[in-house]
């Protein structure tokens, strides 16, 4: 008898993602269903879309889905938890929507510890829209509008998410990760599983950032893309957990 | 007779709300609706029912959007500047085609303005509540009861045609007290079963979304939403008529004006000038087959607004500019007193002629 | 003994699972197309799979499916 020990997971549709070729949505998607399928929870939850390249994320879910306006996932996702408290409620958002125009949303939703669950892919530039830079471009990093590399005398520094919500008391659950090597991947899969986890135990705010890649508007071959995220993001944005409110508790962090 | 309270048309309002069913209130404190929000404040806990302060008004918007779209009765309110911040939210609920109730407490204008009543809003409203092409259903109470009645009335109207019905108002209703009676008999509800809820694995997911990258398909949800907006225009147009059988001067106004304005028809009156007024209860869809029927016996109109002149627009376009239409208006902050308008309807009665 | 199967129509080629693979032994094929228009990815010696599910791990597109003897 064989076993199948590795397929798709139920919670993620049975359809061809619309992601370029080697673009890493494609395993935060998997991992993300993954977790819903563990926690047997695909028929009572509701996932939220975002503006980017994920917002099509409404058509790769089993789960019933809502799609935001730009930055507002947080916002809709608290309504969604509020209106329905035993539904278990995830937003997936870019960089540039969860970062740059929702920020408040994010901030606040944290603050007032929703109990929801945020996946942040983190990829730093915008891939939907072109390859423009992103709040979490790095220093240096050519994008379409910044040509010559982000100079950060003039466009600033990029926004540390984990470490900044860190700081918001009301926030249970941030992890940094990322989905450049099986073993890093791996680890995403618990972060997730976890942050899907705390929301069904009423433990209240999780975020999981996932570093990704881009590899359209990076420029680079999908392995070249996995290497530059290594070498360039991950020194930028350490991976680990920023913020585990029930680190002691058996089953809480690492 | 019900039995009648003394409340705030704010107040009433919320009561009314409650009493439709709505569990869920999203807003963010400006004057002066404020009263709405704290009298939600207050009751919401008491009633198992959410009373959230966002961190925005796009936030709250876009939780009354979570809230709709699981398929549960959701309402924000506002006032002027913070509308125009909900205005992206206005428009996604359009294109998601979810209901809700949101409320506009009209202040002064442009920019921060003033904090005194106003109806400069009536474009925002009538034309462009956000980007895309969509309508709301908006209401005008002129009394204490109306604030209460038209919110059971915009919900209902919300969840039959899947729109977002506004409640404009202004300063005067908001804080005026008034009798009002809290009976509001049997409470229409409505299935939702487009919510996203959770499949409960019983079905294909529930999709809520205003995004279609196809043209031809784009072009079809906006032609099936403008048949449902045919249909509004068929059967919702709403106006209170008063005194118009014999009126040869027909003014036209809504909410806190049209108060001002039935004083001054009795002055007109007992000058000897057939005055009436027209007060549009629904401003969208405009009561154009009333003021447009009107204009087969009154020899001119005139549009009193607190605002530069908006609803004006509408009073011509539903007589076909067939009668003139004079503009008495205030703005500011301002209301026009009665002899304001007593003065336009004697410029009125001079003009024009039967055909 | 594992068994391997590419749903090759979903394969986009973007070649990630080939990097992984301990044994060497995925990689896209030099002579096929795929419905897309890509080079699939394929087994070149399935005899010598682990089934580690290191491959499917890493694929965006969900096209590997892995399969082990179950144990006595």
């Amino acid at each position: 008898m064989a076993n199948t020990v590795f397929q798709k997971p139920h919670a993620l549709c049975d359809v061809p993602l619309h992601y370029c070729p080697g673009c890493t949505h494609g395993i935060i998607h998997r991992l993300v269903a993954e977790a819903i399928d563990a926690l047997g929870i695909e028929g009572r939850t509701v996932g939220v879309a975002s503006v980017g390249c994920s917002v099509f994320t409404y058509n790769y879910f089993e789960c019933d889905m809502v799609q935001a306006a730009h930055g507002r996932a947080p916002a809709v996702a608290t309504g969604l938890k509020r209106a329905e408290p035993n539904n278990i409620i995830f937003t997936y958002q870019g960089d540039g929507d969860l970062a740059a125009i929702g920020t408040a949303e994010t901030v606040h939703s944290a603050a007032r510890g929703e109990n929801i669950t945020i996946i942040f892919v983190n990829n730093a530039i915008y891939g939907m829209t072109g390859g423009q830079m992103a709040p979490t471009t790095l220093p240096g990093q050519v994008t379409q509008t910044t040509p010559y590399g982000r100079d950060p005398q003039y466009a600033g520094l990029p926004v540390k998410i984990c470490e900044m919500l860190s700081q918001v008391d009301g926030a249970t659950y941030l992890e940094r990760v990322a989905v450049d090597s099986v073993a890093h991947i791996n680890q995403a899969k618990r972060a997730i599983e976890k942050a899907f986890r705390n929301q069904v135990e009423g433990k209240g705010f999780s975020l999981v950032e996932v570093l990704s890649t881009c590899p359209t508007n990076w420029g680079k071959e999908p392995a070249a893309a996995m290497e530059w995220l290594r070498e360039n993001m991950i020194p930028y944005y350490p991976l680990g957990v920023y913020k585990d409110k029930y680190a002691d508790e058996k089953g809480g962090s690492k | 007779m019900s039995e009648k309270v003394l409340m705030k048309g704010n107040e009433a309002l919320a009561e009314a709300a409650i009493a439709a069913g709505c569990r869920h209130y999203l807003g963010y404190p400006i004057t002066p609706q404020t009263e709405v929000a704290a009298y939600m404040a207050k009751r919401m806990p008491k009633i198992g029912g959410t009373f959230l302060q966002a961190e925005s008004e796009i936030a709250a918007i876009n939780m009354v959007i979570g809230v709709s779209s699981a398929g549960k009765r959701a309402m924000t309110s506002s006032s002027s500047p913070g509308i125009a911040l909900k205005s992206e939210g206005l428009s996604y609920l359009a294109g998601c085609d979810l209901p809700a109730l949101v409320v506009n407490v009209q202040r002064g204008g442009p920019g921060l303005g003033g904090i005194q009543p106003s109806q400069s809003d009536y474009f925002l409203a009538t034309r462009a509540g956000g980007h895309g092409d969509f309508h709301m259903i908006v209401l005008a109470p002129a009394t204490v009861q109306e604030m209460a009645d038209f919110a059971i009335k915009g919900f209902e109207l919300a969840d039959k045609y899947r729109m977002v019905t506004m409640i404009l108002a202004d300063g005067v209703l908001g804080q005026m007290m008034e009798p009002v009676s809290l009976d509001f008999g049997e409470i229409k509800q409505f299935d939702k079963p487009w919510a996203a809820v959770g499949t409960n694995g019983g079905r294909r997911h529930n999709i809520v979304n205003s995004l279609c990258l196809e043209p031809t398909q784009l072009e079809q949800w906006n032609i099936d939403r403008y048949k449902r907006y045919e249909q509004v225009m068929a059967n919702e147009q709403r106006a209170e008529e008063y005194m118009t059988d014999d009126a040869d001067v027909i003014c036209v106004a809504y909410g806190a004006t049209a108060r001002v304005t039935k004083n001054a028809i009795a002055m007109a009156r007992a000058k000897g000038i057939k005055a009436g007024l027209i007060r549009p209860i629904t401003l969208w869809p405009f009561p154009k087959k009333i003021v447009g029927a009107a204009a087969k016996k009154a020899k001119a109109f005139v549009s009193v607004e607190m605002s530069m002149g908006q609803m004006i627009e509408d009073v011509e376009l539903s007589i076909r500019c067939s009668r003139p239409v004079l503009l008495c208006n205030r703005s500011g902050g301002m209301i026009p007193t009665p002899e304001e308008v007593l003065a336009k309807i004697e410029e009125a009665s001079k003009m024009g002629g039967a055909d | 003994m594992a068994k391997i199967s590419f749903r090759e129509d979903r394969c986009k080629g973007c070649g990630l699972c080939t990097t992984v693979c301990p044994k060497k032994i995925v990689q896209l094929s030099r002579d096929r197309i795929n419905s897309k228009g890509y080079h699939p990815a394929e087994c070149i010696d399935e005899s010598a799979c682990i089934g580690c599910f290191s491959c499917g791990t890493i694929c965006p597109d969900c096209v590997i499916t892995i399969e082990r003897e179950a144990a006595k």
